[in-house]
C-alpha cells in the first residue's frame, strides 16, 4: 500500500467529511460509503482511512463516541463538529473555486 | 491553527498525552471492529469463511503499518519518540555500567567546573553593579609616565581642580581608606574598624539610599563635622539592628559622632570590610587637601550620557598636565586614566579568573572528546546491527537519533551532577580566593543554570554527534559487504578516533604547560627570601588615639613600656616596633634628593622610597643586617630625630660608589617639627634589604625613628616557641597599659606572607588539578583506541605471528600505532601552549612562557603516561596465541 499523494490526501479529507456531515458512521460503513459515491474512480484503501480520521479527531473536526450497534456490539462513530462543519463550508467552497478554474483551463487548451 | 479550535482540541491533547494506551487499545478495537464487518459482508456475498478472512486482511492493507500511521496523527508523537529512544538509551548504558558511570562522573566534574568558573566569572565580571546606571560610573586615577602603577591614587587637590574645571561628568566623588577605633557603648570590648572617608555626593552619585535615616549633606562634609554612616553588618552585628541608634552618637577615637544614616545590606562597596561611612574632609589636615601630592584617595564619576569617555577624560587630563607644569618639582602625575568601576573591582583577579576559565573549558572539551571517543567505540560493536537495520529501511535520522539518546542521557546526567557540584563548589572558591570583589554577592542563579543546560546540550551535541554521524550513512553498509576477518571497514572510524585523540592530547598538553609554569612561579614565590626573621613571629597592629595621647611624649612613653615588658616576657628573643614589617604591602614612599648631588634638571623624576618608621632594636629584633653605620638608638626622638637609615637597594640606586653615611636626604614631604624649610635628614646607616610583597623585587626604603612620637604602630614579636601561643599573653600587657586600646590584625608572619601567596597558590593549584585530571582522561582515551585496535587486528596479528613475526616486532607495531597520535598531539600542544602562555605572562614570577624545565617536565610526563597507556593492549597483542586468534571469527 502506497502513501497517499497530498492532493489525495487532501480529497480524502474532504470527503470524509463531507459525507459525515450527512449522518454519523463507523469506520467500516465510511468506507462502504466511500466506495459506493466515488465508484472506482477514487480508490481508497481501507488502511488509508484511519490515519485520517484519527488526524481529523486530532484536529477537532469530526468527534468520535464508542455506540452499541446490532448483536451485542459497539462500533466508534465519527460526526462533524461545528468546527468541522465551518471547515467543510469553507474547504467544498475552496474545491469548487480550484476545480471550476481548472476545468476551465482544460477546455481552452482542448478547443 | 486558530484559537478557538485550539481550546477545543486541549481535551483531545490531553488525552493523547496520558491515555495513549487506552488510545491504543481502542485503535486496535476499531481495526477488529472493521475487519469483523468486513468478513461479514464478505460471507453474506458468498466467500467461504476462509476466503471472507483473507479477502478482508487484504483490502485491509498492513496492519501494523497501519497502526504507526495511525499513531503518527497523534499529537506527541515525537515525545513518544523520544521517550522511546531515552528508554533504548537508559537500556544500552545500563547494560555497561563501568562505561556509564565513568562517562557520567567525567561530564558532572567537567559540568561542574565549568559551572563554578562560570558563576564567578558572571558575578566578578559580567552582572552589573547594582548601582544606578552602572556603566556610566567609571574610576578616575592618575598617571605618571613611566610610573610603576598604571592607576596611581589621586590627590585632593587636584580631584577638586578635576570636579571644578570639567563638564565631561555629571558628578565626581572621592574616597579614601580610613580607620577608627570604635569604643564599645554598652561595654563591648573596643575595636578597630576599616572606614571610608567619601564627599557627601558619593552615595547620590552611585545612586544609593541609606535603609535608615539620611545621607551625608554638603554640610557634614566639612573639617570637624562628627557625622557617621554605618553599614548595614556592623550595624546588626554591634547594634544589633536597633533602629534607634539612627541619630544617636557612637564614639571613634575617643571622639563622639552622630550617627546619620544606615547604609543597605547589599551595599559593599568598596569591600565587605568596610564598617562604616565619615565625611571626606571631616578628619582630613585642610592643609593636606591643598597638596597635589597627597595621592591616598579614588576619585568615582559618572559620565554625561551624551559625553564619550575619551572626551570626558581628555579633559581632565588636559587639566592634570596644567597641574603638573605648576608644580614641576612635586611628583604630580602628568596623565589620568580611567576604567569601568566594575573592571576596578575586578582589578587584579580578570586574568587569572580568564585563565581559569580556559583551562576549564579545554578540560570540558577532552571530556567531551573522550566520551565521543568512548561512544565511537561502542558504535564499532553496533556496525552490523545498524547496518542491517538501515538495509531494511530504518532511516538515518532515527538510527542517528537513537544514538545520540546515550549521549543525551550521559550529559543530562553528568549536567544535573555538574550543578550540584558547582554549588558546593562556588561557595568553597568565594571563601578561598581571598582578592575576589565582594561588591556583589556570588552566587548560582538563573542564568547560570541556564549556561550549565547550554554547556550540557553542546557536550551532548559534541560527544553524540561526531559516532552516530560516523557509525551511520552510506558507508556503513560496507560492514555487511566485507568479509569480518579483514576489518577493513573499520580504518575510517579508526582515523576518526585518532584524530579526536590528537586533539584531545594536544589540548592536554596546553594545560600541563600552563600548570607546570604557574607551579613554579608559586615555587618561586615560596622560596623568596623576604630579607628578615620569618618563623616564630606574631605581629599585631594598635593606633593610639589622639585625645588620649595628644602629645608625642605619651606615645613615646606608651610604646617604649610596652616593648620593655614584652621583652622582659619569658620566652620572647626579640621585639620590634615599626609602622609596617616586610611583608605586608607598599603602603606609602617620599620623594627625596640627595642634598650633596648637583640638583636635578628640571621636569626630571624626583626618585622615591618606601617610608617606615622602626624602634630602635626593630632590626636586631627581626634580624635585619646592619651593612655600614650604625641603628637608632633611644636618643633619636622627637625634636632629636633628624636621622635616617637607608637600605642597600636605595644605596644602590642612588649613591653607588659614594660613602653614604653623613650624607643628607631632602625629602620635601617631611619637614622637621615647627621648621617647615629644614628637610634634610642625615643618613646614619645602612641595613640589608627586605621584601614590601612577596612577588616584587625590593624597593629603595627610608627608616626614620618611630620615637618622634607616631601613634600608628605594629609590635612583631619573635618567640622561642609556637607564637600563637604569645597572642593572648601580648594582649593582655597591652591590655594592662590601657585596657580601652584595641589591638588588630593578630597575625604570625608566615601567615601574612601566607595570605599573599594564596591566590598564586590557588591558580596553580586548580590549574594544576583541571591538568592531571585531563592528562588521566587523554591517557584514558589512549588506551581505549589502542585496545580497540588491537581487538580490530586480532585475526591479522594471528597471521603475522603464525607465518613467523616476532612477539617484539609486533610490540613495537603496536606500541609505535598508538603512540603515533600521542606524539602528534604533543607537537600540536607545544605549538598551541607557546601561544597560549604568552596571554598569561604577567601572572609568572621567575619564569617565563619558554621555560626550559617546565617544557622538558611536560614533555617527558606525556610521553610516559602515553607510553604506559599504551604498552598494556600492545603487550597483550604480542603475546596472542596465533591458533585461538585465527580461530575468533
Amino acid at each position: 500500500m502506497s502513501k497517499p499523494s497530498d492532493l489525495i490526501q487532501g480529497t480524502l479529507d474532504l470527503l470524509v467529511l463531507k459525507i459525515l456531515a450527512l449522518e454519523p458512521l463507523h469506520g467500516w460503513a465510511l468506507s462502504q460509503r466511500l466506495k459506493q459515491v466515488s465508484g472506482d474512480v477514487l480508490q481508497v484503501s481501507d488502511g488509508s482511512l484511519y490515519p485520517a480520521l484519527h488526524k481529523l479527531e486530532q484536529q477537532g473536526w469530526i468527534h468520535a463516541e464508542w455506540k452499541p450497534t446490532e448483536n451485542n456490539r459497539r462500533a466508534k462513530f465519527y460526526s462533524l463538529t461545528w468546527l468541522g462543519r465551518r471547515y467543510l463550508e469553507k474547504d467544498a467552497a475552496n474545491w469548487e473555486r480550484i476545480s471550476t478554474a481548472i476545468s476551465g483551463v482544460l477546455r481552452l487548451t482542448e478547443v | 491553527m486558530r484559537l478557538e479550535q485550539w481550546i477545543y482540541t486541549i481535551p483531545l491533547r490531553l488525552r493523547a498525552l496520558f491515555q495513549r494506551n487506552r488510545l491504543t487499545a481502542e485503535l486496535d478495537e476499531e481495526i477488529r471492529d472493521h475487519l469483523g464487518r468486513q468478513i461479514e459482508f464478505n460471507l453474506a456475498g458468498g466467500m467461504s469463511p476462509e476466503e471472507a478472512r483473507i479477502a478482508a486482511l487484504r483490502k485491509l492493507g498492513n496492519a501494523a503499518l497501519l497502526r504507526d500511521q495511525t499513531r503518527a496523527t497523534w499529537n506527541w508523537n515525537g515525545l513518544e519518540q523520544f521517550m522511546h529512544d531515552l528508554r533504548i538509551g537508559i537500556r544500552t548504558l545500563s547494560r555497561t555500567p563501568g562505561f556509564s558511570v565513568i562517562a557520567i562522573a567525567v561530564m558532572a566534574l567537567c559540568i561542574g567546573a565549568a559551572t563554578c568558573l562560570f558563576t564567578v566569572v558572571r558575578s566578578v565580571l559580567l552582572r552589573p553593579l547594582p548601582f544606578r546606571d552602572p556603566a556610566r560610573l567609571v574610576m578616575v586615577y592618575e598617571h605618571f609616565r613611566g610610573g610603576e602603577l598604571s592607576y596611581h591614587p589621586v590627590a585632593p587637590a587636584d580631584f577638586y581642580d578635576w570636579r571644578s574645571k570639567t563638564h565631561g561628568f555629571e558628578d565626581m566623588a572621592v574616597w579614601r581608606y580610613a580607620g577608627y577605633n570604635l569604643a564599645g557603648e554598652r561595654n563591648e570590648l573596643p575595636e578597630s574598624v576599616p572606614a571610608v572617608a567619601g564627599s557627601s555626593n558619593l552615595f547620590s552619585l552611585l545612586g544609593v539610599q541609606p535603609a535608615l535615616g539620611r545621607d551625608f549633606t554638603e554640610a557634614d562634609d566639612q573639617r570637624g563635622s562628627a557625622v557617621v554612616m554605618l553599614t548595614w553588618s556592623l550595624f546588626e552585628r554591634r547594634f544589633a539592628g536597633d533602629a534607634k541608634i539612627v541619630g544617636g552618637q557612637i564614639h571613634l577615637d575617643g571622639k563622639p559622632y552622630t550617627v546619620a544614616g544606615v547604609l543597605p545590606s547589599w551595599f559593599k562597596y568598596p569591600d565587605d570590610s568596610i564598617q562604616l561611612w565619615v565625611p571626606y574632609k571631616s578628619d582630613a589636615n585642610p592643609e593636606m587637601l591643598q597638596h597635589h601630592d597627597w595621592h591616598g584617595s579614588h576619585v568615582v564619576a559618572r559620565l554625561r550620557p551624551d559625553v564619550s569617555l575619551a572626551s570626558a577624560i581628555a579633559q581632565v587630563g588636559a587639566i592634570q598636565y596644567q597641574n603638573h607644569l605648576q608644580y614641576l618639582h612635586d611628583p604630580v602625575a602628568e596623565d589620568v586614566v580611567s576604567r569601568s568601576l566594575n573592571e576596578d573591582l575586578a582589578g587584579d583577579v580578570k586574568k587569572p579568573l580568564t585563565l581559569m576559565l580556559s583551562a576549564v573549558g579545554c578540560m570540558l572539551l577532552i571530556g567531551c572528546l573522550n566520551v565521543a571517543n568512548l561512544l565511537v567505540a561502542r558504535g564499532a560493536a553496533r556496525q552490523k546491527e545498524v547496518a542491517i537495520r538501515s538495509a531494511l529501511g530504518a532511516q538515518r535520522a532515527t538510527l542517528i537519533r537513537e544514538q545520540m539518546a546515550e549521549s543525551v542521557l550521559i550529559c543530562a546526567a553528568g549536567g544535573v551532577g555538574g550543578i550540584l557540584l558547582s554549588l558546593g563548589a562556588t561557595e568553597w572558591l568565594a571563601k578561598t580566593w581571598k582578592d575576589l570583589p565582594t561588591a556583589q554577592s556570588i552566587h548560582v542563579d538563573g542564568a547560570v543554570i541556564a549556561f550549565a543546560c547550554a554547556l550540557m546540550f553542546a557536550a551532548a551535541l559534541i560527544a553524540g554527534l561526531l559516532p552516530a554521524l560516523s557509525t551511520t550513512g552510506k558507508s556503513m553498509l560496507k560492514a555487511l559487504q566485507t568479509s569480518v576477518r579483514t576489518g577493513s571497514s573499520s580504518v575510517s572510524r579508526t582515523a576518526l578516533r585518532k584524530s579526536l585523540l590528537t586533539a584531545e592530547i594536544g589540548i592536554t598538553v596546553v594545560l600541563l604547560v600552563a600548570a607546570g609554569l604557574l607551579l613554579k612561579s608559586f615555587m618561586q614565590l615560596r622560596a623568596a627570601n623576604v630579607g628578615c626573621v620569618v618563623d616564630n613571629t606574631l605581629t599585631l597592629q594598635y593606633n593610639l588615639p589622639g585625645n588620649k595621647y595628644d602629645t608625642p611624649e605619651k606615645r613615646n612613653a606608651f610604646n617604649e613600656t610596652l616593648l620593655a615588658r614584652v621583652r622582659a616576657m619569658p620566652g620572647v628573643r626579640g621585639a620590634a616596633l615599626g609602622t609596617t614589617v616586610p611583608g605586608t604591602g607598599y603602603w606609602g614612599t617620599d620623594e627625596f634628593t640627595v642634598k650633596e648631588h648637583p640638583p636635578l634638571k628640571t621636569g626630571e623624576h624626583l626618585p622615591d622610597a618606601l617610608t617606615r618608621w622602626v624602634d630602635p632594636g626593630y632590626f636586631s629584633a627581626l634580624g635585619i643586617p646592619l651593612v655600614s653605620g650604625r641603628f637608632f638608638t633611644r636618643d633619636e626622638r622627637v625634636a632629636r630625630s633628624y636621622k635616617v637609615i637607608v637600605s642597600r637597594q636605595l644605596v644602590q640606586q642612588y649613591l653607588a660608589g659614594e660613602n653614604p653615611i653623613g650624607k643628607h636626604l631632602h625629602v620635601p614631604g617631611r619637614a622637621h617639627d615647627g621648621a617647615p624649610n629644614l628637610m634634610d635628614w642625615e643618613i646614619m646607616g645602612v641595613v640589608g634589604d627586605t621584601l614590601y610583597q612577596v612577588g616584587k623585587e625590593p624597593k629603595a626604603t627610608m627608616y626614620f625613628p618611630i620615637l618622634e612620637g607616631r601613634s600608628d604602630a605594629t609590635l612583631a614579636v619573635h618567640t622561642a616557641t609556637d607564637p600563637l601561643q604569645f597572642s593572648v599573653p601580648l594582649q593582655k600587657q597591652i591590655a594592662s597599659l590601657d585596657p580601652e586600646l584595641p589591638v588588630s590584625d593578630v597575625l604570625t608572619m608566615n601567615q601574612i606572607i601566607g595570605a599573599s601567596l594564596v591566590n598564586a597558590s590557588l591558580s596553580a593549584t586548580l590549574v594544576l588539578a583541571f591538568a592531571i585530571l585531563s592528562l588521566i582522561l587523554a591517557s584514558v582515551g589512549l588506551y581505549g583506541v589502542l585496545s580497540y585496535l588491537t581487538t580490530q587486528r586480532t585475526s591479522e596479528l594471528g597471521i603475522r605471528i603464525a607465518l613467523g613475526a616476532q612477539r617484539d616486532q609486533l610490540l613495537q607495531l603496536m606500541l609505535m600505532d598508538g603512540l603515533r597520535p600521542a606524539l602528534f598531539g604533543l607537537g600540536l600542544g607545544l605549538v598551541m601552549s607557546f601561544a597560549a602562555t604568552r596571554i598569561f605572562q604577567s601572572m609568572l614570577f621567575g619564569t617565563k612562557p619558554l621555560d626550559p624545565e617546565v617544557l622538558s617536565g611536560v614533555i617527558a610526563t606525556l610521553l610516559a603516561v602515553a607510553v604506559l597507556a599504551c604498552l598494556a593492549p600492545a603487550w597483550r597483542a604480542s603475546r596472542l596465541d596465533p591458533m585461538k586468534a585465527l580461530r575468533t571469527e
